[in-house]
């Protein structure tokens, strides 16, 4: 499958990375070779199979609705590579 | 210049009143300290999973029964992939190809009359965080306090014509979701928030317009203002012989005017694909007939067993199921003390201008019930006056105080030894006789006078009836 | 005597039996993996002090008659770097999680240290569990012990070298298209990918959710059942993880085989795999054959679309599982940046290695609008006729034989340069992923240069006690064959 620059500029975006000129051309290149192969799902006729994302029929799996969890805000910011008053830190989010 | 009709349709976000979050067990208590309501799950640790709150599911079917909707048996949840601060696992567990309900539809009441909004689905997801900007460092920070709160969104037809269309849907929805017991709807709190999708067309089109998107809208009033202030801005596009561009508007309300939100980077490709973390749900009929033979009595049923069961003229029951909070708080008390009436009273008329005085809702009603039971038994065994009564409700509504021992402590109850009372009335006779010769002559008048005297000698603690039936023994 | 030559299973009696004490177990562990990790680069952490400490506690334990049912109490383990072990860096082999310390063990972890296991390390790996090889780890490439100009395998590349090193007795793996298996095939050494929903996921750093299963690699079958029979089990936190009755898996090993029938997918011995492996596997079949299994060729159908159906699923899944990592709540994030949009690329850019970056962006691709009908949801009625495919084969069949790989371990740096041609070499293993099924890897004899070749035996939904009892069977006449 032809994999264009629009393509690749495109999922690179959705995927949130930043490619140099050179890694544009080795994903053009694999990725049109893997997705080629991927369109090779095509000879198998799928007419009427209903798509399946989960193997076994397991249903209806629920948490009983009662407080389990107490404060640990230490333990989740300890992580965090900038954190401000008990709050993860990020660059402004509106100008 | 052509006439124009408004056409609207509504995305509702409604946080559900469960006790824990959608897909974790920590605590949907609004406030706290910033991440103090929080966990590895829904702050999107490496590793974690979801486990599904079964109350969501039930609180959703509640609230797809009571609008008419139909149920999806077989649902599920997919994934709606974004990058943003305020979702910490990059993506939103939402329901794309199979939402919980779908196509029902409420009845609104306008001064058009009255029509059927159209619900088009409702589907269950969780809430994103918080963002607060700080000033000092230029920087926002993140608090995820009310990410993975469970939430419904209810999507509506573009079915509305008019701020008023919406305002009445919104109050109905309000309604029937504060009746059911799914959310407090507190729209102060964002427990309700309106995302207004709005296009104008010229009367008669068969097709839509271009719409514009606003969103997160939290109160009655900026709603309305809004969709008053996107109407006129559309129609004057469109009088410049311009298009309207499909975007999506930040309303803002100090300006009374929108602005179009700087359009994100990246397309909008949410890539929604199954939850391969959560398994499928299936609504049995059983548990289907269960929820809904457990549907409370919603505010239409309520306000005609009001009339009927309580003899309460039909405005007053409208005024007070208008809130759940009142109503519930009507029965309580009434289911304390009886006498709805007197009950009724304290709601529509003292409640009412106290919390037109503090600019508050009936939501915001903090008393018990105990307490106004209290001070009607109060009243109703003579044990204080209802000038008494006023200022103790006041001390009630105000600091939600016990009205027994507030009298109690305050000395506020009657004076019923009739000794004292006698006495006390003999004194004010002796010492204004030109009254009682005016009452003696005819004029009625001077026995209001006199009690009036008495009742600022005993300082308000004593019967009004007493004193003028001790008064005119003494006179006649 | 060398202790760390024993299996799991024999260091828990000697510690029983007190003829050596946990710590002792664990300072002679340790002292093998200085002596040989410089070279193989199986761990990313080694827990020296932390692993003592615990040792001297679960001996305590042993002590106090507490671990009397726990046969691998005090015996050291290795955990794949992709499972979290709360106070301890959990890394993924990713340089953007580089110094992630979990404040939460996953489950499997848990039940571990409830059996008294001491985790010693934590092992290297393909990032993220993307890769066949151990080549993509931020720590470094892991070599194979049996030969170091070859690689282990991978992802789980790390435990199934230090287990084939002595390095660690046991260790748990991942595996999502094949993971656990092919490097336990690439170092001669045992792994079990169980059926999914047997072991926990909760605290598995995801790669693709429906496919990902956390598996013991182990010196020998036994050693597999007992470590399994410790993660395994229903698990509330884990909304996938199927309740059985077919727990138990140590206590069936040594029972006979007699009359179970064994089927052969004849694509498995087709176009592709070497004439060396072919051999020894059709040798192991005769070998099962003599225990009383009956061995027949058949016809496995859509199987040869498992591949791509498989990248599809599990590229699919990675974008959306991998998109957490930004910067903000954990790992690492870019120390030069203007602005939001900056912090999420260049942070991601620079922080995930090209073979992670490719899978997330052909998931991206998959799953975008105007692709999703023709990729995802194509790739997921693939998965339906696969899985029809195997369960037609189970109503005639109690396993299904066939090689692990197709060829024995490539040599170092030969893989990477053409991902589609790496990706063919999972043709015998992601298959199983996409149904859900168990399979175990075992060691069933080696090729010219002496580079192991793996027999890989499938079995029905929770058959785990059939492919355990077959596998020791014909680990018992090889080891005759040997002495």
């Amino acid at each position: 499958m032809e994999i264009t620059d629009k393509t690749i500029e495109y999922v690179a975006a959705l995927a949130k990375l930043e490619l140099t000129q050179e890694e544009k051309e080795k994903a053009k290149t694999d990725l049109g070779s893997i997705i080629g192969y991927m369109a090779t799902m095509n000879e198998l006729d799928t007419e009427g199979i209903k798509p399946m994302s989960h193997v076994f029929p397991i249903h209806n799996v629920f948490r009983e609705d009662v407080v389990e969890n107490g404060p640990d805000r230490d333990a989740l910011l300890e992580n965090a590579p900038a954190k401000k008053d008990g709050c993860f830190m990020v660059p402004k989010t509106v100008e | 210049m052509k006439t124009y009709e408004t056409v609207i349709g509504l995305e509702v976000h409604v946080e559900l009143a469960t006790k824990t979050k959608i897909f974790c067990g920590c605590t949907t208590l609004f406030g706290g300290e910033p991440n103090t309501h929080c966990c590895p799950v829904c702050t999107g640790m490496p590793g974690t999973l979801p486990v599904l709150n079964g109350k969501v599911v039930e609180f959703a079917i509640a609230a797809g029964l009571a609008t008419g909707c139909e149920i999806n048996q077989n649902c599920k949840f997919d994934r709606k992939n974004y990058f943003y601060p305020d979702l910490p696992k990059a993506y939103q567990v939402s329901q794309l190809y199979l939402p919980i309900c779908h196509d029902g539809g409420i009845e609104i009441e306008t001064s058009a009359g009255k029509k059927v909004v159209g619900i088009h689905e409702i589907h269950m997801e969780e809430d994103a965080g918080k963002l607060i900007h700080d000033p000092w460092e230029d920087c926002t920070l993140v608090d995820y306090n009310r990410c993975g709160v469970p939430l419904i969104e209810i999507v509506s037809d573009p079915d509305m014509r008019s701020a008023e269309e919406v305002i009445a849907y919104l109050e109905k929805l309000k309604l029937i979701l504060q009746y059911l017991g799914v959310s407090d709807c507190k729209m102060q709190e964002g427990s309700l928030r309106a995302d207004i999708n709005l296009s104008v067309r010229e009367m008669g089109a068969k097709e839509f317009g271009t719409r514009t998107e606003m969103k997160n809208m939290n109160s009655f009033k900026a709603i309305a203002r809004a969709i008053e202030g996107e109407r006129k801005r559309q129609i004057e596009v469109l009088e410049y012989g311009k298009v309207i561009t499909q975007e999506t508007r930040r309303w803002d309300d100090n300006k009374d005017t929108s602005f179009a939100m700087r359009s994100k980077e990246d397309a909008q490709d949410y890539r929604y694909f199954p939850e391969p973390d959560l398994v499928p749900i299936v609504i049995s009929d059983e548990w289907l007939l269960e929820i809904e033979n457990r549907q409370p009595e919603l505010r239409d049923e309520k306000m005609l067993r009001y009339e009927k069961e309580y003899d309460i003229p039909a405005y007053d029951a409208g005024i007070i199921t208008g809130s759940k909070h009142l109503a519930d708080l009507f029965e309580e008390t009434v289911a304390l003390c009886g006498r709805p009436k007197e009950v009724s009273n304290w709601l529509m008329v003292e409640t009412m201008r106290l919390l037109k005085e503090e600019e508050k809702e009936p939501e915001d009603i903090t008393f018990s019930a105990e307490h106004l039971a209290g001070l009607i038994k109060l009243i109703g065994d003579n044990k204080i006056n209802r000038t008494v009564a006023k200022e103790v409700f006041e001390k009630i509504f105000k600091d939600n105080i016990d009205p027994v021992k507030y009298v109690e402590e305050k000395g506020l109850s009657m004076v019923s030894d009739e000794g004292v009372l006698k006495a006390t009335i003999e004194k004010i006779i002796a010492e204004n006789p030109a009254s009682v010769n005016d009452y003696r002559s005819g004029k009625e008048k001077a026995l209001g006078f006199l009690v009036g005297q008495t009742m600022k000698e005993m300082k308000g603690k004593a019967d009004p009836g007493a004193i003028n039936k001790i008064l005119k023994e003494l006179l006649d | 005597m060398d202790i760390t030559k024993l299996s799991a299973l024999e260091l828990g009696k000697k510690i029983k039996e007190k003829e050596i004490s946990a710590a002792e177990a664990v300072s002679l562990q340790i002292d093998r993996i200085k002596e040989k990790d410089s070279e193989y680069n199986c761990y990313i952490s080694v827990l020296e002090e932390r692993a003592l400490s615990e040792a001297k506690e679960v001996q305590k334990r042993i002590d106090g008659g507490e671990l009397a049912d726990a046969p691998l109490a005090g015996v050291p383990i290795a955990v794949k770097d992709n499972i979290c072990t709360k106070g301890i860096k959990t890394t993924c082999g990713s340089k953007i999680l580089y110094n992630f310390i979990p404040p939460y063990n996953a489950t499997v972890v848990e039940k571990l240290k409830a059996q008294g296991a001491v985790i010693i390390g934590k092992t290297n790996m393909d990032e993220f569990a993307m890769g066949s090889t151990t080549e993509t780890s931020y720590f470094g490439i892991t070599k194979n012990p049996r030969n170091t100009e070859h690689v282990p395998g991978g992802s789980s590349g790390g435990s199934a070298a230090a287990v084939a090193a002595d390095e660690a007795f046991y260790a748990l793996g991942s595996d999502t298209g094949g993971s656990i298996r092919q490097p336990s095939a690439f170092c001669g050494v045992t792994g079990i990918k169980p059926t999914y929903g047997t072991v926990s996921r909760y605290g598995l750093v995801a790669y693709a959710s429906s496919l990902d299963q956390i598996g013991p690699i182990g010196k020998n079958v036994a050693d597999c059942a007992a470590a399994l029979d410790i993660i395994s089990g229903h698990d509330k936190k884990d909304s996938t993880s199927v309740p059985t009755e077919s727990y138990g898996y140590l206590k069936v090993l040594g029972e006979d085989i007699k009359g179970m029938k064994i089927g052969i997918p004849k694509g498995y011995l087709g176009s592709g795999l070497s004439e060396e492996i072919k051999r020894s596997i059709l040798a192991a079949a005769k070998e099962l054959e003599k225990q009383g299994a009956s061995i027949e060729e058949f016809d496995l159908e859509a199987v040869e679309y498992a591949i791509p159906a498989y990248y599809v699923i599990a590229s699919a899944e990675a974008s959306s599982n991998l998109s957490r990592y930004d910067g903000i709540k954990y790992g690492f994030r870019t120390e030069d940046f203007e602005g939001l949009q900056e912090v999420y690329k260049k942070t991601r850019s620079e922080g995930f290695g090209n073979e992670v970056k490719r899978r997330m962006m052909i998931g991206a691709f998959v799953l975008s609008s105007g692709y999703y009908d023709a990729y995802y949801n194509k790739a997921l009625r693939v998965k339906a006729l696969i899985k029809e495919g195997f369960d037609r084969a189970f109503d005639k069949y109690d396993i299904i034989l066939g090689p692990t790989a197709p060829a024995t371990a490539p040599r170092i740096g030969e893989s990477l340069s053409d991902p589609l041609q790496m990706y063919l070499g999972d043709i015998y293993t992601v298959s199983v992923n996409l149904t859900g099924l168990p399979a175990i890897s075992l060691p069933c004899g080696t090729d010219k240069m002496g580079l192991p070749i793996g027999l890989q035996l499938i079995g029905k939904h929770f058959g785990e006690r059939d492919i355990l009892k077959a596998a020791y069977l014909f680990e018992q006449t090889r080891k005759e064959v040997v002495l």
